[in-house]
Parts: C-alpha cells; structure tokens; sequence
C-alpha cells in the first residue's frame, strides 16, 4: 500500500517542472560521472585490450562505438513514444519537455550508429553502403527522427507543437516494430544481435564486457544530456513564474 | 449509422463537384510513369523488371498529393472543427471521410493499374499481385497518411513536412506491394506478403482514425 501511495505522489510530483528542477541536479551529475566512468573503462577496454577477432581482425572494434549508438537511438525513439502518451493523457507538461529534449540526442545517435555502420562496412563488406534489413530500418529511424524534428519546427506554438509531436511519435512507435519486420523480409546480410535477453552471447566475454560497459555508459550519457536539456527547457518555458525569477536573481546579484 | 452514411454522402458529392482534386493525382501518377519510360529509354526489358517498383512508387506518391486536400476545405470553412466538436463519434465521421478518399485514390489507381501495368510491359501473369496488392494496401496508405494530413493541416506550407512525416511510415505497404509482384514475377507462388499488406491495413483501421482525431484536435487549437 505504502508503495502504490509513494508512486502515486512521485507521478503527481513529475507534474511539476519546478518539483523536477530542484531534486534532478544531483541526479544529474550521477549519471554524469557514471557515463564518464563506464564509457572510458568500456572504450579503452574494447579499443586496446580485447582480443583481436579471428576473422575481421582490429575493424570489429568498431561495435564498441556502433553497437551502443545503435541501441540507444531505438530506445530514446521508444522513450518518446511513452512520453507521447503520457502527454496526451495526463497532459504533463514534463513529457512535453522530455519530447522535445530527447529529439536531438536520439537524431544524432541514429546518424552515429549509420555513420559507424559504414565504416565498418566498407573493409569488412566492401562497400561503404548496403541496403540490407537493418541498416534500412535505421534509416528509416533517421528519417522519423528527421520528421518529429520538423514538425516541431514548423508550429509556432510550444504547447501545440508538445501534442502534435506526442501523436507522431506514438503513430511512429506502433510502426517501428512493422518497419523492423517488414525490412527484414528482404534479404538480409546483417549479423543477428550481438545481445539477446534470451540466450548468452556467442562472443567472449573479454570481447563482450566491454561492449556491455560501453551501452551501459550511453544510457548514463543519455540520462544525462536528458536531465541537462530538460532544465535548460523548464527554465526557459517557465521563464514567466516567480520561482525562476527568484532563482535567477539569487543568483547573478 | 446514420451519421456515417451523411458523411459518405457529403464527401462523395463534395469530391465529384471538385473532380480537379480527383483527377491531378491520378494525371500525375501517369505523367511520372512516363517519365521513367522517357528517362529509362523505353526499352521493354528494363521497364518490365522496374515496372513494380515504378508503379508502387508513385502510387505512394500520388496518395501522398491527393492528401493535401483531405481536410484543406473543410478546415478552411470551418466544417472540420464542427465535425471534430460535435459528430458523436467523431471518428466514425472521420472514417467515412478516409474511405471517400481512398475510392477516388486508391481506388482509382487500383482500377488504373492494368493501363500502367501495360504501358510499363508488366507480364500479365503478375497483374493479379499487382491489383490485389493495391486493393488490400492502399487502405492503409489513406488511413495513415490522414494522421499525417491532419497534423499538417493547420501549417501554411505543410506539402514537404506532409511527405517528410507519411513516407517513412508507407515503408513497410511499399515493401510487401512491391515485393509480392516481384516475387509473382520471378515465379514464387505465395500470397504472404499480401497477408501482411492486410494486417497492416487492419490495424491502421483500428489505431489510425484515434490518432486522425488526436491530430485534429491539435491542429484547430492553433
């Protein structure tokens, strides 16, 4: 009971953007220095100590920057699309915040991971591009990040922009899945997943702790660049209020 | 019902007293097929093996001009935000006003498609994929594009964000419709892919019309 009561006034709490200001700081600097940690313990691991693969030699170790990129970028899409309905139901305002916040990120992930696709690409498949499933879809993904980036351009209106937003990434969302299968009824070269809930991965573990350190360590990023964004966000949205006012003269006298 | 078959019937005569918006779609899918020819040279061999991918290309990009003018008047006019406050369910009105625009899109392009098929030199034997594809997909292509529509339909240069929100999406209709006559053409007898077409069909029929409304509340608040 005293849990549901808890969550319950936690839901209520992210109602209030200044609530979300005041306790997201030192949450912030948390996963600031987890990210920091995690990707330079994964990225000098996965760079410099793990074992050379027996048949793409050095160029695998593209995955511990391709691979983490990758994964990130699918799920900020998925976060948005959860952010979309809590606005349109709740109409949080804090959603609206996360929707827009969280664009740019994932955008920039999602053109990494197809940048990081490429080079890998070329010595090991021989061509800088190949429309195989996955590297469509992610395409596809760039394209619908491209396209929630627009639309918030193109509608003056912060609050207007919020919800309109908030329908074209739940539409979005029910179709990556569909875009994602559809994609992969072409023929594809890609290699599986390296990491799947199901089963123990097939590589190494020297090769695949790092991989893991590295995902674990963009998510941190993410959370907070996402933290970061979200307060210059509440700051200038709320800019009206009494309490960013005051916060603002405390604190240049 | 009845509410449904006054919206049929509104739309219907609407769309017949402005056939321009009918037929510039449906002129721009045969002028672009004959662009390819022209570009192409219109040697029967190259134009057989891209006849497919030709026709479902443009039969996404006539959709996708046709939908511009979905909710143009009645939003200018005033109809929409009536329709939006005011029908009980709005979404079924809503829906009747799609299925409008699909008889004289997708419709009329599946119905057309035997001439493209013709002038592209597709074999007769993959006619039938041809049609039933675009009878079973282009619902979607209605359905989904009106959520698109919708949420544009309050911009005033909303044409290039249109294709940039919907196109993404038509992916998967333009992958199975495409790729069920390619398979029929290379000799592989299956109707899965046309399964597919229809489970995307459905569930836009069941998700697309809440999403249209959502949209529409949005873009009249502006």
């Amino acid at each position: 009971m005293t849990v549901t009561e808890t969550l319950k006034r936690w839901w209520h709490q992210l109602g209030s953007p200044r609530w979300f200001y005041e306790i997201s700081g030192p949450w912030q600097t948390g996963f600031a220095v987890l990210a920091l940690l995690l990707l330079a313990i994964g990225t000098v691991w996965g760079l410099a100590i793990a074992p050379m693969d027996y048949q793409q030699g050095n160029s695998f170790r593209i995955i511990y920057v391709h691979v983490p990129t990758a994964i990130v970028s699918q799920t900020v899409y998925m976060l948005m699309g959860a952010a979309g309905l809590v606005l349109l139901v709740w109409r949080m305002k804090l959603a609206d915040m996360v929707l827009a916040a969280a664009v740019p990120f994932g955008m920039s992930m999602t053109a990494l991971a197809l940048f990081t696709g490429a080079v890998w690409g070329k010595p090991t498949w021989g061509a800088w591009w190949v429309w195989d499933a996955r590297t469509t879809s992610m395409l596809v993904l760039l394209f619908l990040y491209f396209g929630l980036y627009a639309l918030r351009q193109a509608i003056p209106r912060n609050e207007a922009a919020g919800r309109a937003c908030a329908v074209l990434a739940l539409v979005g969302t029910v179709n990556i899945p569909i875009i994602k299968y559809s994609v992969d009824w072409w023929l594809t070269l890609h290699q599986p997943a390296t990491f799947k809930l199901t089963e123990a991965p097939s590589m190494p573990p020297e090769m695949w702790l790092p991989l893991l350190l590295n995902v674990l360590g963009i998510y941190c990023f993410f959370a907070a660049n996402l933290i970061g964004r979200l307060k210059l966000t509440i700051l200038e949205r709320e800019s009206g209020t009494r309490w960013v006012r005051e916060l603002i003269a405390g604190r240049s006298p | 019902m009845s509410l449904f078959s006054a919206q049929l019937r509104r739309e219907w005569l609407l769309l017949i007293q402005h056939s321009e918006e009918v037929l510039n779609p449906l002129l721009f899918l045969f002028l672009a097929i004959s662009l390819f020819a022209l570009a192409t040279g219109g040697g029967p061999d190259v134009l057989r093996d891209y006849a497919p991918a030709i026709i479902w290309v443009l039969v996404l990009l006539a959709n996708l001009m046709s939908l511009e003018g979905l909710f143009r008047r009645d939003y200018e006019d005033g109809t929409l935000e009536l329709l939006v406050l005011k029908a009980e369910p709005a979404f079924l009105a809503l829906l009747a006003k799609v299925l409008v625009h699909w008889t004289f899109s997708g419709l009329a392009m599946t119905l057309l498609a035997p001439l493209a098929a013709l002038i592209l030199y597709l074999p007769v034997s993959a006619l039938p994929m041809l049609i039933l594809g675009l009878v079973v997909g282009t619902p979607a292509l209605s359905l989904i594009g009106a959520v698109g529509a919708a949420l544009t339909v309050g911009l005033k240069r909303g044409g290039a964000l249109l294709a940039l929100l919907v196109l993404p999406l038509y992916v998967p209709v333009l992958i199975f419709g495409a790729g069920a006559v390619l398979e029929q053409m290379a000799g592989i007898e299956t109707l899965a892919q046309i399964y597919w077409l229809g489970v995307i069909t459905m569930a836009s029929l069941t998700l697309a019309p809440f999403a249209v409304l959502a949209a529409l509340r949005v873009s009249l608040e502006q």
